[in-house]
């Protein structure tokens, strides 16, 4: 008997509902990091050098 | 991660089931990642140089991420002889539960993330260190150390006590001594941690054919082994008061541990072969179950003394 889904095809959907969800949390960390690097005016590159205009 | 494989081989059993998420996070080693988590965190908060609170939660995150890529590539190559031992039978490829090609590429991908995001969060510095202790880890101590010589847990340790190193150099973006002692903390600690589950896990490792001392060496050498690296720990632990991030909690905290642990060690190392066996390595167990609070205790002292300092209760024994 042929079923429109199968255990197989659960297994999938979660991992990628999983995985969709690890994405956006990803896209979350590097956006808040951005804010904090770039609001705070610390050094992005580990540089040494620090953007004294962002604080202004 | 689903339909190609890096890695493939004729004596590879191929996965019985679809993999679940949760079979690649096991591939991470998530109990191990909880003491890098751990450590790395109190190494970050006692530093003296305050971090932003995003920052201290993102590259604690990459650290754990990259001591979770160190695990999936040490699974990949430690397939054969984890197939063996009963104590990991149960991982993700012994089990069949996910292919050793795709241990293999969810650790170097891990890897390289996770070593980017933290240059990126913190410092260049810390994001190499965090590239070297994966490579001490996998190279060094997995594929060289471990089936080669008795002393891998000794050496191998230090992969295990660079995270507190990492978390320091993320606020300090350097070394010091506090970190060094840090370091040392865990990496004279996990020879007794380590041997003394040998002591009562020997049969695993026999039929692994793992180096391990109390397989090479016997069980008395192994309790002396035990019993020697104890006292250089006590040492080392009172060692950490007289530095910057030393305080009253450190202090009773190392006291008292190291006052049990050197007894618990004394106990092992009086201890013949067919007393343990007598008792079912009671003494051995609880010597073991000591050792993981014995290091939990002195991170959380670190902590305790952090937290005193910064609400000006504490200013230093100096």
């Amino acid at each position: 008997m042929i079923r429109a889904t199968h255990e197989l095809h659960d297994r999938r959907r979660g991992r990628n509902f999983g995985l969709g969800l690890i994405l956006m949390a990803f896209v979350g960390i590097v956006f808040g990091m951005t804010i904090v690097k770039v609001g705070g005016g610390q050094d992005v590159l580990g540089t040494g050098m620090v953007n004294t205009e962002a604080g202004q | 991660m689903t339909d190609t494989s890096l890695h493939t081989s004729a004596q590879e059993p191929s996965r019985s089931t679809e993999p679940e998420l949760k079979d690649y996070f096991a591939l991470l080693k998530p109990r191990v990642m909880s003491l890098v988590v751990f450590t790395a965190l109190v190494g970050l908060l006692v530093a003296p140089v305050p971090v932003h609170p995003f920052i201290v939660f993102t590259s604690v995150l990459f650290i754990a991420i990259g001591g979770g890529a160190s695990g999936a590539l040490n699974m990949w190559w430690d397939a054969d002889i984890d197939r063996i031992m009963r104590r990991t039978q149960k991982r993700p490829i012994p089990a069949g539960k996910v292919n050793a090609g795709e241990a293999l590429g969810l650790g170097l991908a891990l890897s390289g993330l996770s070593v980017m995001m933290l240059a990126l969060a913190s410092n260049i510095f810390a994001g190499a260190l965090l590239a070297f202790t994966i490579f001490f880890y996998v190279v060094i101590y997995t594929m060289w150390l471990k089936r080669w010589t008795p002393q891998n847990i000794v050496i191998g340790g230090a992969a295990g006590a660079f995270p507190p190193m990492i978390g320091w150099a993320v606020a300090t973006g350097g070394v010091s001594i506090e970190s060094v002692l840090m370091f040392s903390l865990i990496f004279i600690w996990t020879p007794p941690h380590f041997w003394s589950l040998a002591l009562f896990m020997k049969s695993d490792y026999d039929e692994a054919k793992v180096p391990m001392l109390t397989v090479t060496h016997g069980h008395d050498a192994t309790r002396r082994h035990i019993l020697g690296y104890t006292i250089l720990l006590a040492a080392c632990s009172l060692g950490l008061v007289f530095t910057s991030i030393g305080g009253p909690a450190y202090l009773a905290t190392a006291l008292v541990m190291n006052f049990r642990f050197l007894v618990g060690a004394w106990k092992v190392f009086k201890r013949s072969t067919a007393q343990a066996e007598a008792d079912a390595d009671g003494e051995e167990k609880r010597f073991f179950k000591l050792s993981l609070w014995y290091l939990f205790l002195h991170f959380t002292a670190l902590l305790v003394d952090a937290a005193l300092r910064g609400l000006g209760l504490w200013g230093g024994f100096a």
